[in-house]
């Protein structure tokens, strides 16, 4: 089981993450995706894990519920339950994914089978995670749909994905997510795919679910914005690694680490029109090809002689950075050891 | 398989398409031929009959006769159940053996990927005809023996395409999201993947068939596959062959009939094609 000495608010701690890292063979040489990444996820919490295309947030959440076992190798510790979800093996895992673990998708267009009806993915997952006889499992089939805010429940049950839209097809995804009751919800840019109103719409169901529902959830995005409004904390990842963690509000209004004071930057805010907007100097590193150094180094204008040499580690309390020059360190010490 | 093609107005034209009607035809009378032909022939098709040898298509004997006085037009419809019959005998074990190794090979990949691809390269490298030939030649002629040799060669074909088609929809997020809903691999692949992915598949089959009958012919011709005196249209063009300048529609009939039959095969095959490919 878990320590209690780890437990850091009125909510029990319920998945641990440490030391994780996923690598993959690319024509003979290792790509390391996901490099040592420790975090954790209070119960109830919503995590944000923000970064650019390529920074290793969605294979961080492949690599948790081990769907990236088959194509790469994970080492590391995914703890949950008081079991090491990384060293389990598929057959055990099969019975946490899906009952304890659920998992939502990019692309509503494609992460819904086009051949079945709505009805029958639903309660395929509810035959798997409960012991509801048909009646009941059309009962709880219709409950889910009106809960994840579907009109006309009953009848769009018999309904195929393409007849529903692109908003409404990933509420039929959560729908199927939450069907056993998960503990976890793991969302891989859910509104991505989708345009901004109806993106306000659907972070607004997770949200609630996750309050009504006592749900932890990580979402992974690209924009800070929608992690901004709806996380209680955030990662921020870069070139495969943690470069800094802490409460929402602390990592937006006083950033520590020079990429996420960029990424807070480049979001256009309060501007006039045809004001150049702005933009972190060059691109993300290959992660063929990671700097010996701290990955930001070489696009950071305040590295210093370690940042080429040496990889930063990830230090602090409650709002950790892994930086050897971050922002106020002149004037503040807060967090740091 | 039903519910799988939500079919439009637009594509049920393909149906009245004046090509499909006609293959369609071709494929219904083939079909009754075959299975009534004792209905249809006027002839016992193996009966000598030494008063009237080598006949030429008159009234009584619309297609002629052979050399031993058999009627060429009931022969040639007795032939209809024998090379039907290869349509679906010869394809349908290599359809469901492709489909089950391409479906297993595409989703799990790896090691029994990387022997399934050189045992295509091996197959394939040989013409079709040729192995077949041989495998043939080492079991023995005979029917039995020819839809063994076919359904061992022709499986890789299926397989082939089932495999590329299975690896296209794993990279549909729905693949992945029934594995992190906990379902078994057999359901993913079988229940979510196969129904996706088998519609070219089919489509080749369709095509498949037509090939079959020209094979099986083809076989016969060369006394690989029936025996004779079973009248088969391969088995009966063979037997024509020594009197081609005597008696030529003993060869022709015959002839005549694998090319309706396989025309009736291939454009009912591009009706289902069109009809089942994807829009919009």
């Amino acid at each position: 089981m878990l320590e209690n000495a780890h437990i850091t608010s009125a909510h029990p701690r319920i998945l641990d993450v440490k030391n994780l890292s996923t690598s993959f063979d690319v024509a003979g040489k290792q790509l390391k995706a996901v490099d040592n990444v420790s975090f954790h996820l209070n119960q109830g919490e919503v995590l944000g894990i923000v970064g650019e295309s390529g920074s290793g947030k969605s294979i961080t959440l492949r690599s948790i519920i081990g769907l990236s076992r088959r194509y790469g190798e994970v080492t590391g510790e995914v703890n949950w339950q008081g079991e090491n979800l990384v060293a389990m093996l598929e057959r055990d895992l099969r019975k946490v994914r899906g009952k304890d673990i659920a998992m939502i998708f990019q692309e509503p267009m494609s992460s819904l089978n086009p051949l079945l009806t709505v009805g029958l993915q639903i309660g395929e997952n509810l035959v798997e995670h409960t012991s509801l006889d048909k009646p009941g499992r059309r009962r709880r089939s219709i409950e889910l749909l009106e809960m994840v805010g579907i009109p006309d429940a009953e009848n769009r049950l018999n309904d195929y994905p393409h007849q529903f839209s692109g908003g409404m097809r990933q509420r039929v995804m959560i729908a199927i997510a939450l069907a056993s009751n998960p503990k976890l919800l793991l969302a891989d840019e859910p509104t991505t795919a989708l345009d901004v109103t109806i993106q306000k719409q659907i972070l607004k169901l997770i949200l609630d679910l996750s309050k009504d529902l006592g749900m932890a959830v990580i979402l992974v995005t690209h924009d800070l914005g929608v992690a901004a409004q709806t996380c209680d904390r955030l990662a921020v990842m870069y070139g495969g690694k943690l470069v800094e963690t802490g409460a929402t509000r602390e990592v937006l209004r006083a950033p520590k680490h020079r990429y996420t004071m960029g990424l807070l930057q480049s979001v256009p805010e309060n501007i006039e029109p045809r004001t150049p907007l702005f933009s972190l100097p060059g691109t993300p590193p290959s992660l063929m090809n990671l700097p010996l150094g701290c990955a930001f180094a070489p696009r950071c204008a305040h590295s210093v002689a370690d940042c080429a040499e040496k990889k930063p580690p990830l230090i602090g309390e409650q709002h950790q950075v892994a930086c050897f020059n971050p922002t106020n360190s002149g004037e503040a010490t807060k967090g740091v050891a | 398989m039903t519910s799988s093609f939500s079919l439009r107005k637009s594509q049920l034209f393909v149906l009245l398409r004046p090509g499909f009607l006609v293959g369609l035809a071709i494929l219904l009378s083939s079909i009754a031929l075959a299975l009534f032909p004792s209905f249809f022939a006027p002839f016992d098709p193996n009966a000598f009959n030494y008063s009237a040898l080598k006949q030429p298509p008159s009234a009584e004997h619309w297609f002629g006769t052979d050399n031993l006085g058999r009627d060429t037009f009931s022969r040639v419809i007795w032939a209809y159940s024998v090379n039907i019959q290869m349509a679906f005998v010869a394809t349908i074990f290599a359809l469901i053996i492709g489909v089950t190794v391409g479906s297993l090979v595409g989703y799990y990949g790896g090691i029994a990927d990387a022997i399934f691809g050189r045992c295509v390269d091996a197959i394939i490298t040989f013409p079709f005809l040729v192995l077949v030939i041989a495998v043939v030649a080492v079991l023995g002629p005979g029917l039995t023996n020819m839809y063994i040799a076919i359904t061992l060669v022709g499986w890789v074909y299926y397989a082939r395409l089932m495999r590329a088609e299975i690896m296209g929809q794993l990279a549909n997020d729905y693949a992945a999201a029934g594995k992190v809903m906990g379902y078994s691999d057999r359901r993913i692949i079988f229940r979510h993947l196969l129904p996706n992915a088998i519609t070219p598949v089919i489509v080749y089959w369709m095509t498949d068939m037509a090939l079959a009958i020209l094979l099986g012919s083809s076989l016969g011709y060369l006394g690989l596959g029936a025996q004779p005196p079973q009248a088969e249209w391969g088995v009966l063009i063979a037997e024509g062959r020594n009197f081609i300048t005597t008696a030529w529609w003993l060869s022709l009939m015959p002839g005549i009939a694998i090319v309706l039959t396989g025309l009736g095969f291939s454009l009912v095959g591009d009706g289902i094609a069109d009809l089942m490919r994807p829009r919009g």
